[in-house]
């Protein structure tokens, strides 16, 4: 008799601790992944037969100048968010990294939004942004400024959404930064002040060119999140008005189960996949880069 | 004043400021619960319930199908909870304490699913539920949620750091690689475990788009699908009053689980993102 290897035992034991989550994992993220790579050379409408149709989704998209106009949109979005979030999460996270009293409950503050889930967030902004009752108008009020219909006016609408997101995440991206600046050597910053350099001169020679990395994963994850932003577009402004909040998430969906161009909406999904595949090659590129400089 | 110390008062100003712009749509959503609806439709616009009420929470849990959209939440958020725990465990256990070929191989590919953004398998996902019938179903609801590439992460990272005397041991006392994950591994594994579970429960709890598309009766609604239903079927006339009521209803969970667990939900949200 020729009892199996050890080795062998070993692995067969590593196949059934590993089945339960590549069963999950392949059934429900690969498979589907391959499924709508399928879909996206297809045309269907989820009641007939799917058609072969080639590339024919993604030349729709490229000559639909809704598609066009959706991709600035996004862009535009996406742009507004990075500037606001990004900053401002890192001028909170200077400020909180010190010795202050009572930053205990204001880091809870912070965090509040970042466990609210987003269709309550913005259920809450709707109630702020409303033209009539709402608490923003009411606010501009007692400064002598005429209302603003926030989420029906297509100037607003996207810019207010950016800061409901802006909200709902600043917690987080602050977190990030907050980790990073922890990371920063005292002694460098003592040293440049020992030379005489002011505070905005070591924030800008010793503590940004060390937060590098932060900074570029911060603005990666931001950007990945910005990009796949549905919740608020649904809840708030439907796309509208004129659709003029129409960003791609939303218009993805809107394809998808509203009008039932199912290889359309996975074409366009593919469109965003290797975007931000792409988006995140460069953060890869520009993080090695940035850690070589610190050596 | 020195300028050490007016540094300091510009950080705590700037920081008040902030939190006060974090806090208020809370504050505004428990304030707006407790009014009557006359109130809420004043004009000028009214900020502070007068007289208090609890007209909106009777009303939101007794004449909508609010308590059965938390119910629902609860069961998949729960179920998630145990399923992400469970198959990350193991599989973090067999990528970090077992040797068989191609492991590293494997391990790439679970991470590389991360990279996947969730519109990609969004219509595949509801054609294959649709196929056999499953929409409209918890398992519908549940199963696509059970495992996930960062519980796997997460428990490989805790148990690579295991002591390897530890191992040997139980080896020579001739325990099977199940003993020595159950009896051994696992029982070292709290705050990776409390780490995930509070993680994946908040995950769940506030997840939408997937219920969205996979739901269409109140009966298997979780808590922001139903808000969503909710807030839509008002359209012109909204009720302020008893929207809030329900908001409040679905936030209050959430912001108590984060309250509890804040020191694990802090460092998984760290690791999430140094995941490279």
């Amino acid at each position: 008799m020729n009892k199996p290897t050890l080795a062998k035992q070993e692995a067969r034991w590593a196949f059934w601790f590993l089945l339960p989550a590549l069963l999950g994992l392949g059934l429900f993220t690969a498979l589907p992944m391959v499924g709508s790579f399928g879909l996206s050379f297809m045309q269907w409408d989820l009641l007939g037969a799917p058609r072969w149709v080639g590339f024919a989704n993604y030349l729709d998209l490229a000559q639909d100048p809704l598609f066009w106009k959706v991709m600035a949109q996004t862009g535009f979005f996406v742009g507004l968010y990075l500037v606001l979030d990004v900053s401002l999460a890192l001028g909170l996270a200077i400020a909180l990294n010190q010795k202050l009293r009572g930053l205990g409950i204001l880091r809870t503050a912070y965090f509040m939004p970042v466990v609210t889930s987003m269709v309550a967030g913005a259920i809450l902004w709707s109630w702020i942004f409303d033209a009539r009752y709402g608490a923003l108008n009411a606010l501009l009020a007692t400064i002598g400024l005429d209302p603003v219909r926030w989420l029906s006016d297509s100037r607003w609408a996207l810019p207010s959404l950016v800061v409901v997101s802006v909200w709902k995440n600043l917690g987080y991206d602050m977190l990030l930064f907050l980790a990073g600046l922890q990371a920063v050597p005292r002694g460098q910053l003592e040293a440049a002040s020992l030379d005489g350099a002011n505070a905005w001169q070591r924030f800008w020679y010793v503590t940004l060119p060390l937060l590098g990395p932060s900074l570029v994963m911060v603005t990666m994850l931001a950007t990945i999140r910005a990009f796949q932003t549905f919740d608020t577009v649904y809840l708030m402004t439907e796309g509208g008005p004129h659709r003029s909040t129409t960003i791609v998430g939303y218009w993805l969906f809107q394809n998808a189960f509203t009008t039932f161009k199912l290889g359309k909406a996975s074409a366009l999904a593919y469109v965003l996949f290797l975007g931000l595949l792409a988006l995140s090659a460069v953060q890869w590129w520009g993080r090695k880069r940035l850690t070589h400089q610190e050596d | 004043m020195s300028p050490f110390v007016s540094k300091r008062v510009f950080a705590w100003v700037v920081l008040l400021v902030g939190a006060v712009f974090m806090a208020a749509p809370f504050v505004l959503m428990l304030g707006t619960s407790l009014m009557t609806y006359a109130q809420t439709v004043a004009y000028p616009p009214e900020f502070w319930p007068s007289p208090l009420t609890l007209a909106n929470f009777e009303k939101a849990l007794g004449e909508t199908p609010l308590l059965r959209y938390l119910g629902n939440s609860l069961v998949v958020a729960g179920l998630t909870v145990v399923g992400q725990v469970l198959t990350g465990s193991m599989a973090g256990f067999a990528f970090a304490r077992l040797r068989f070929k191609g492991r590293n191989a494997l391990f790439f590919a679970v991470l590389a699913t991360m990279m996947v953004p969730v519109y990609v398998n969004l219509v595949p996902l509801y054609v294959m539920m649709a196929s056999i019938g499953w929409v409209d179903t918890y398992q519908a609801l549940i199963l696509p949620g059970l495992t996930g590439a960062f519980g796997i992460f997460l428990f490989r990272q805790w148990f690579l750091n295991l002591p390897t005397e530890l191992e040997d041991a139980a080896r020579i006392d001739g325990c099977s690689p199940w003993d020595m994950y159950w009896r051994i591994a696992m029982p070292t594994a709290w705050p990776a475990i409390a780490t995930l579970a509070i993680f994946e429960f908040l995950a769940s709890w506030n997840t939408f788009l997937w219920p969205l598309v996979v739901t269409n009766s109140d009966a298997l609604r979780t808590l922001p699908v139903g808000l969503a239903a909710f807030k839509s079927s008002m359209r012109e006339a909204t009720d302020w009053g008893l929207l809030m009521a329900a908001t409040t209803v679905a936030v209050v969970p959430a912001l108590l689980v984060f309250l509890v667990g804040q020191r694990h939900f802090v460092r998984g949200m760290l690791e999430g993102a140094v995941k490279d």
